[in-house]
């Protein structure tokens, strides 16, 4: 019930943000907050929750019974996580549109809590029908977000985001229906229920087939070469918050799909096409941290820098052993926060001296200590300083992906050396140096405020916390990630290999 | 009492933490206090620590923390893992590095960042203590990259150049290189042993792999990588020279005195690893070797002040590397400690010369300083005499040592033997001639210059002039350690061989002296030879490493990032995306609005279509 309740909040009150900026402008942005205080509130109290049958929480009404199609929501520690990580950063979020959206705000927030609302449906959907409705509602609101108040090239980096996604999108409903019809071909009746399209047999190829349409359409949400390039138009040219969401988020819903639904629906293809997605993470990892590198624009370089973290997590969940996916797990929760800092960071910046390009900027330290060394944090945490939570994530990654294939691991590692380099150029770049304001009016470039700070503060003690004593979060995805893998062992396990 | 050995990291952790939430805003006392004193008393638990372990006579005491982490099998935990080699290294971190904590309050007393400076250094020292401290690798490798960090941080400490920052970043890349072998060889440990816990790792690594196998070869080579990035052996010794950017305290504390030196206990850590790979352990040896000897060439071509003892430096890690590979453990460990002492007190005496004549590093600008620096002059007759190993200053024990062990290898003995005495003569000769240079003959700058005052800078010199002149004969806890090592065999060397250990180094401070002291010989007939101007500009360059690599990875690199920063892939959509928009001209075009024109392409459709239904 708890479930329904986190959605229905979330569509309620992106509507009341939304009627409230008649009233006041300054409403909706109130609306939001407390909406989403109260999401992970409710979010909160479900870490005490008793598991049945494996979830914390469980909610299932028929809804077009004919196609056997429910109102199934149900949400593991796993899920559980993420929706923390959602509602964590959908705050961050709305305190970095506090001061920064003015234009429209009421339907601004409304886009905000309804691509939340999205978010939280896939996290918590088990009828893959409600999944695909839901991963619809996530796309439309950002495709707003990004075209009303985006930056220069909005139209284009929008238009690119619906695309991609789009696109992806349908060829993995082409997939679940494909998927639903060799259920009714088995057993005689419809369904799109989770637990229903677990046991639908097929032969190799179909699988393969089937499996690929879900691997497109999380591939390109998480994202991974080559189906990466909507991304950094759309972090550059969506607003702030925009980006926050994108990264912190939208792209975890990519990397909760291939855990929940593409390998385990698919094991038998997936083990097959393991090297292949391993080989992409690796590539994702190497090359799109040297393109991360030769990025002028700031927001850019976050943004490959990105695809190239969420490598890792393919990587991880491609070898398909428990150490690799709490690696997984621990970076998609690690890079949430760290990425999510960055961009906010950049957007701080830009909404401070108008400008991304970093050959414009240098020497900020002398004038913006704090913001220089809240930078310097997360630019350590994001190159995967041991301590902080990035480092957990990729090390388990890693550490379990060796164990599955040793030449694609020791190549990814690389992304270690890569990494330092792209995250201490940022720094050399835009913090060190010599100051200088010809590019801009040096006036405006104030340091942070204390709600500023009041914002990095609790993602830099969040990512201490993961990197420190990684257990609590651990803990609460073991036993779905044990079950998630003990339903594979009757089948090919595709970690198994060991020299 | 040892089980209050959390307490040794947790003072610098809040020094650091209490000097970086107040941003700087606390006075210039204060935050010298918080500084320096954290690490004094991390000192003072060191040294009650080791009162009570020698006392007790065990051999190894592990203070568990908490589990770190733990899934499917790996529990790395923060533990805290004492024995006499980590006992040494505590004392050494925490002794060595308070006094040049004590004497940075006088160096940086004039930086407008004093207190961001302290921060770094006890974090510094935090990350040190825990990676000689953790019982498993994972630590180990946490304070690892931490000291690394800090080490980026202060290299680059004054920002504004952004020489600095690029020296600092290089220093960062190029152990990072070390790391990442290291990081695949934790990965191989684990996959291999299931565990990372080095004692455990040790044991079963001994149970279950014979000697000179290929999984140890390989274990032992990776972890060998991450030791030459960080100990600024070859191939990764490029980025300690560039190092020097930082204030020179950093240079005494992290670049000579410990986090360098993190290699050589990593290997001595896990020696029986190596043990297991005679090759690579041999290896080691030669590595150490051919460091030591390209260092010290390239020592007696610099002018910086700085730049020399780098050199230095990387030669004498390269000593330890040789006594490391030779299996000499406790003698690299104990010269790893000398080294410790006549190196932190040859940067901390070059930082009062630095600071005297106004940030002055080249060495030929300075010259007949011995009366108006007298301390400093003092610092570098006993460092220096203690870096070339004369006899009874705690140089000669700890190389000696190393010397003599290695002769007694089979087979390739006396060349290593040999190449570690020569390096020794090269030493008298470098250090020397930045000894005659500076405080002897004619004053070429800087006349009227005088010595920095003050007890804080005074104080730790005079203290570490002390180590350096007696500290050989302090007794290293090794035994235990190394007990199945070669450390207990009578050493039997000849006369003659001694004689000539002796002999070189002291031969090659005659050299110095008669080509800068007494002037008997003259540098400039030297360089008039053939072909010695072109030596010396390669000596000089460092054996042209920096351009090898920046031929070899760097501009490769530079050049595909800059051919690409629109990234390719884009291209393949925008194509998708161009054929699109022309197939929708195309078609475009047929929507002319002209009724004939629809009529006429109805009416061929219709033909067309009936044609193809007549016709099939």
């Amino acid at each position: 019930m708890i479930l329904t309740l986190l959605i229905a909040l979330l569509f309620v009150g992106g509507l009341l943000a939304w009627f409230s900026e008649r009233i006041n402008p300054a409403w909706p942005r109130w609306v939001a907050l407390a909406v989403l205080t109260l999401e992970l509130l409710l979010m909160l109290s479900l870490l005490g929750a008793a598991p049945e049958d494996g979830w914390l929480a469980a909610y299932n009404h028929a809804w077009l019974p004919r196609f056997g199609i429910a109102l199934h929501f149900a949400a593991d520690g796993f899920a559980l996580l993420l929706l923390l990580l959602t509602a964590f950063l959908g705050i961050v979020a709305v305190g970095s549109a506090w001061s920064e959206i003015n234009y429209r705000s009421g339907f601004f927030y409304f886009n905000l809590l309804w691509t939340l609302a999205g978010v939280v449906g896939v996290f918590t959907a088990l009828d893959l029908f409600l999944f695909f409705f839901f991963w619809e509602v996530m796309l439309i609101p950002m495709y707003f977000i990004i075209a009303i108040w985006g930056h220069e090239n909005k139209f284009h980096a929008a238009k690119k985001f619906f695309i991609f996604t789009q696109v992806s999108g349908l060829i993995m409903l082409v997939s679940i229906v494909v998927l639903a019809w060799f259920h009714y071909l088995q057993f005689g009746f419809f369904s799109f229920a989770y637990q229903d399209l677990l046991n639908v047999g097929m032969n190799r190829n179909m699988e393969m087939w089937v499996m690929l349409g879900f691997f497109i359409g999380f591939a390109t949400k998480l994202p991974s070469v080559p189906f990466h390039n909507w991304l950094p138009d759309a972090h550059s040219q969506a607003p702030s918050a925009g980006s926050i969401i994108l990264a912190g988020v939208l792209l975890k819903t990519g990397a909760y799909g291939l855990v929940r639904f593409a390998v385990p629906l698919f094991p038998t293809a997936a083990a097959e096409f393991a090297p292949v997605a391993m080989t992409l993470a690796a590539v994702s990892i190497l090359y799109c941290a040297k393109v991360a590198f030769a990025q002028a624009d700031f927001k850019r370089l976050i943004a490959y820098t990105s695809v190239s973290h969420m490598g890792f997590v393919t990587l991880g969940v491609y070898a398909w052993n428990e150490l690799a996916l709490q690696g997984a797990v621990m970076t998609m929760l690690a890079h949430g926060l760290s990425s999510a800092a960055l961009f906010m960071l950049a957007g701080a910046l830009q909404h401070r001296i108008h400008t991304r390009n970093m050959l414009e900027m240098g020497g900020f330290w002398g004038r913006a200590p704090r913001m220089s060394a809240v930078a310097l944090f997360f630019s350590i945490a994001a190159l995967g300083m041991p301590g902080l939570g990035n480092f957990v994530g990729e090390f388990l990654a890693l550490l379990g992906a060796f164990q599955a294939n040793q030449v694609l691991t020791i190549v990814s590692a690389f992304g270690l050396i890569f990494a330092s380099v792209y995250s201490l150029w940022v720094i050399q770049k835009v913090f060190h140096g010599k100051y200088s304001d010809k590019a801009f009016d040096g006036s405006h470039l104030l340091d942070l405020d204390n709600r500023e700070m009041a914002y990095y503060g609790a993602m830099m003690a969040g990512l201490v916390w993961m990197g420190v004593y990684p257990q609590s979060f651990l803990d609460l995805s073991a036993p779905a990630l044990q079950s998630l893998l003990e339903g594979q062992a009757g089948n090919v396990a595709i970690g198994a290999l060991r020299p | 009492m040892l089980d209050l050995i959390w307490l040794l990291p947790t003072f610098p952790l809040l020094g650091f933490l209490i000097l970086a939430l107040t941003e700087g805003k606390l006075a210039r006392g204060p935050a010298g206090w918080i500084g320096a004193g954290s690490v004094g008393l991390s000192f003072a638990v060191a040294a009650l620590a080791a009162v009570s372990f020698l006392q007790s006579g065990i051999e190894s005491h592990t203070v568990p923390i908490w589990t770190w982490m733990s899934v499917a099998g790996f529990n790395p935990g923060v533990n805290l893992y004492l024995d006499g080699l980590s006992l040494v290294m505590i004392l050494v971190i925490t002794g060595v590095g308070f006094l040049i904590h004590v004497y940075s309050t006088g160096y940086m007393a004039d930086d407008p960042d004093f207190s961001r400076f302290f921060c770094y250094m006890n974090l510094f020292v935090f990350a040190m203590l825990l990676l000689v401290l953790g019982d498993n690798l994972l630590l180990l490798y946490l304070g690892w990259e931490g000291v690394g960090l800090c080490s980026y941080l202060l290299i680059g400490f004054w920002y504004d150049d952004p020489y600095n920052g690029y020296a600092a970043r290089k220093a960062f890349v190029v152990t990072r290189v070390g790391d990442t072998a290291m990081a695949i060889g934790l990965f191989l440990l684990f996959a291999q042993l299931g565990t990372l816990n080095i004692q455990d790792m040790l044991h079963a690594a001994e149970a279950e792999w014979a000697v000179g196998s290929t999984l140890p070869a390989i274990t032992a080579l990776l972890l060998l990588g991450g030791a030459v990035g960080k100990s600024a052996q070859l191939p990764l010794q490029t980025w300690l020279p560039d190092a020097m950017a930082g204030p020179t305290p950093i240079s005494a504390l992290i670049h000579a005195a410990t986090m360098v030196t993190a290699g050589v206990y990593l290997i001595a850590r896990t020696h029986t690893l190596f043990e297991l790979a005679p090759d690579i352990q041999s290896l080691v040896a030669w590595v150490g070797l051919i460091t030591l000897l390209m260092a010290g060439f390239t020592a007696m071509t610099q002018n910086d002040i700085k730049r020399i003892l780098a050199y230095s430096t990387v030669s004498q890690i390269g000593y330890m590397f040789l006594g490391l590979g030779v299996g000499a453990w406790s003698g690299a460990i104990f010269h790893l400690m000398t080294h410790a002492f006549f190196k932190a007190l040859l940067f901390l005496g070059a930082g009062a010369v630095i600071l005297s004549l106004h940030h002055e590093q080249d060495i030929f600008r300075m010259g007949a300083k011995r009366k108006q620096l007298p301390v400093g002059f003092l610092c570098f007759l006993i460092g220096g005499l203690a870096l070339t190993a004369f006899p009874y200053t705690s140089g000669y024990f700890s190389k000696d040592e190393i010397l003599i062990a290695a002769l007694e290898v089979e087979g390739q003995g006396l060349w290593l033997w040999l190449g570690g005495v020569i390096g020794a003569f090269f030493t008298g000769i470098y250090t020397f001639r930045l000894f005659f240079v500076v405080f002897f003959g004619e004053s070429r700058g800087h006349h009227d210059a005088t010595e920095v005052k003050g007890l804080n800078i005074a104080v730790p010199l005079f203290i570490l002039m002390a180590l350096s002149l007696f500290g050989g004969w302090i007794p290293v806890p090794l035994d235990a350690v190394f007990s199945h090592g070669a450390e207990h065999e009578e050493h039997h060397i000849s006369a003659f061989m001694h004689g000539v250990m002796i002999a070189l180094p002291l031969i090659g401070i005659g050299i110095s002296y008669l080509f800068y002291g007494s002037g008997a010989l003259s540098v400039e007939k030297l360089m008039s030879l053939p072909a010695s101007r072109a030596l010396h500009r390669f000596w000089n360059s460092g054996w042209g490493m920096d351009r090898l690599y920046d031929l070899l990875f760097v501009n490769p690199f530079l050049f595909l990032a800059r051919v690409n920063a629109k990234d390719i892939v884009d291209a393949f959509y925008d194509m998708l995306a161009a054929i699109s928009r022309a197939g929708h001209l195309l078609i475009v075009r047929t929507q002319t609005g002209y009724l004939r024109w629809y009529a006429l392409s109805m009416a061929a459709g219709l033909v067309a279509l009936i044609a193809v239904g007549v016709l099939l």
